[in-house]
């Protein structure tokens, strides 16, 4: 081993002080929710949020699983929609990816041009707004307006292809020879060599469907069919939950809501999330750095 | 690229085939094709005849369609208050802002990461780092209040510990330009410095090897390699968000704010302007000719910057 030099140890002590501290940023603000979640609600009245809990008190979870009804409801809606929101957009993105990939394919690059133009110029929100409420009746029909609305990506596409253009031909020209036709030799061949980027997009596409509250907000009328991350947009909007609240019949709480419950509401909606995300982040590194290269 | 490889097909092939072989030789790739045709067809095409809704005094009854003709009423209207420039500043400027201090702060992070760290540290840190980035922005607004809120909030309490008065930022416009740049360089820190690591690594030990044994110490060695060789990773993502500077970031500006209208002047972008005057105020005219300056303003910058980089620097063009 070397001896490291005076000006490595300086750039080394700066290095981790401004990884440890911007690392601490990342994090505090999602302990301060932990930590409000799990304190007495009066304690947080008098002395404000803080790090620690103060006076450690269950009381706020206890109050959301005495009536679980709304909050396992908004549970189904989004594990509905992520589920089959993540499923429709691989199967969608990688038919197109492999089709666009396909060399003998010849009118690739206008099928390109036709995909690319979209995400340079758009409607904009209100004609396609009044399209979906006035003509899809999107109103009516909650699951298909919080999975159609961002069904497609072509830069999901874009990254498919780019992957599978570099499965050598041979493979393809092989199982052909074999009399196998295209969705054939994409379901049996291709597919399986692109399990990284399936599981990669995969996250991408269902953390994208875990955190949307967008299309709830625009086309979710019943409380009911609300998603999690909507549900939960409307307890912490604390007004706007007093009237819901407070209309639906059943539920009676004699404070409405108070702090600790809003905050311990965040921490179930989100939980899932940060529980799982350590585990599969290597997939989504990886799609990052595909995106910046290829995109 | 492309373009380049469709010469090389036409010059292979001596006809260019037509619809009718191509559909019998590649039906089944066209089916495969279908569904992503049809979805864009349908919600990207589609509504682009509606944007006239800009040019009407739309009435739900009556229709997009039937609905009367306004002339340029909608537009002047947006002009006349003052609105659109409000909002189209407040976006451009905004969006400048998080693309530089994003870069920065991604940057230093990245470089620091690839120089020095041990194998466990870098693994727990990038996790941490990248937590934000899968927090949705209603939590994020929640965090806000946590933080900010006048009488609960974490900084507050510490001021009025120390014998310092409260500060209502939810109330205060002022403070919000640092809070937004803040809050979107803590959600993209994680994503940017993946990015600009994987490019760091990408670079050729080789070099480094050169210049250490030129002497040339870690400080050189950082500015005169690292951070020079980043410049295409960085030119690529600058282009990439060119493209979407005039597009607020939705979901950041009405949670962070719980779109409160203490502080629009400074959180009003063009797409919270746009949503409300749609969904609140019912104005779908106006909204959607504020809309349709977007999208053609936008279409235009992405148009003007790619012909730029086609004549100075044509390996980065878009298209």
């Amino acid at each position: 081993m070397k001896r490291k030099s005076g000006d490595v140890i300086v750039f080394n002590v700066i290095g981790y002080l401004v990884i440890i501290v911007l690392a601490l940023l990342c994090i505090l603000p999602v302990v301060l929710i932990l930590s409000g979640s799990l304190s007495d609600n009066a304690a947080i009245m008098i002395h404000g949020y803080s790090l620690l809990p103060q006076e450690f008190s269950l009381e706020a979870y206890r109050m959301i699983f005495k009536h679980p009804e709304e909050i396992a409801g908004a549970y189904r809606v989004t594990i509905l929609i992520t589920v089959c929101g993540t499923f429709l957009q691989l199967a969608i993105c990688s038919m197109a990816g492999y089709v666009l990939s396909r060399r003998n394919f010849a009118y690739r690059s206008r099928f390109s041009f036709y995909f690319f133009f979209t995400t340079i110029f758009s409607a904009g929100l209100v004609p396609w707004y009044i399209l979906c409420v006035q003509y899809f009746h999107f109103k009516e029909h909650p699951y298909l307006a919080l999975v159609l609305p961002s069904l497609f990506s072509y830069f999901y596409v874009i990254i498919f292809r780019s992957f599978m253009s570099e499965i050598p031909d041979a493979l393809a020209e092989s199982a052909k020879m074999d009399g196998a036709n295209e969705f054939v030799i994409f379901l049996r061949i291709i597919l399986p060599l692109c399990k990284p980027v399936l599981a990669t997009i995969g996250l991408f596409s269902a953390l994208h469907y875990w955190n949307d509250w967008y299309n709830a907000m625009l086309f979710s009328t019943k409380r009911a069919n609300y998603p999690l991350q909507y549900y939960l947009y409307t307890v912490i909007n604390a007004a706007n939950a007093l009237s819901n609240i407070s209309a639906s019949a059943g539920i009676i709480m004699d404070s409405l809501p108070t702090e600790t419950y809003k905050l311990a509401m965040t921490v179930v909606a989100t939980g899932p999330i940060v529980l799982v995300y350590p585990f599969v982040q290597k997939y989504f590194i990886k799609g990052m750095t595909i995106g910046a290269v290829k995109g | 690229m492309q373009k380049k490889k469709e010469k090389q097909e036409q010059k292979l092939k001596p006809r260019r085939p037509t619809l009718r072989s191509e559909l019998k030789k590649n039906g089944i790739l066209f089916c495969m094709l279908l569904p992503a045709v049809l979805y864009v067809l349908i919600f990207n095409y589609l509504p682009m005849p509606g944007m006239i809704v800009a040019f009407k005094n739309f009435n739900y009854g009556k229709g997009l369609f039937g609905s009367d003709w306004a002339g340029l009423k909608n537009f002047g209207y947006l002009f006349k208050t003052g609105a659109i420039w409000r909002v189209t500043k407040n976006t451009v400027v905004y969006n400048l802002l998080f693309i530089i201090c994003d870069m920065v702060v991604q940057i230093a992070v990245a470089v620091f990461l690839s120089e020095t760290l041990g194998r466990k540290f870098k693994k727990v840190s990038q996790t941490m780092l990248l937590l934000p980035y899968f927090i949705s922005w209603v939590v994020a607004g929640a965090i806000v209040y946590n933080l900010l809120s006048t009488d609960y909030g974490l900084i507050n309490h510490i001021l009025t510990a120390n014998g310092k008065e409260a500060v209502n930022f939810m109330n205060t416009p002022r403070y919000w330009p640092g809070l937004f740049v803040l809050f979107h360089v803590w959600k993209q820190l994680g994503y940017g410095s993946v990015v600009y690591l994987s490019a760091i690594t990408g670079i050729d030990s080789e070099i480094y090897e050169a210049a250490l044994a030129d002497g040339a110490n870690i400080f050189q060695r950082v500015f005169r390699i690292t951070i020079p060789l980043l410049k295409p990773t960085v030119i690529v993502l600058l282009l990439l968000n060119v493209g979407n500077i005039i597009k607020g970031d939705f979901a950041m500006f009405y949670n962070l704010t719980g779109n409160s209208a203490m502080l629009m002047d400074v959180s009003d972008v063009i797409d919270t302007f746009v949503y409300r005057s749609m969904i609140q105020t019912q104005n779908f005219g106006m909204s959607a000719a504020a809309g349709m300056l977007q999208s053609f303003l936008g279409f235009g910058i992405v148009m003007t910057v790619n012909t730029i980089i086609r004549k100075v620097e044509p390996d980065y063009a878009l298209f």
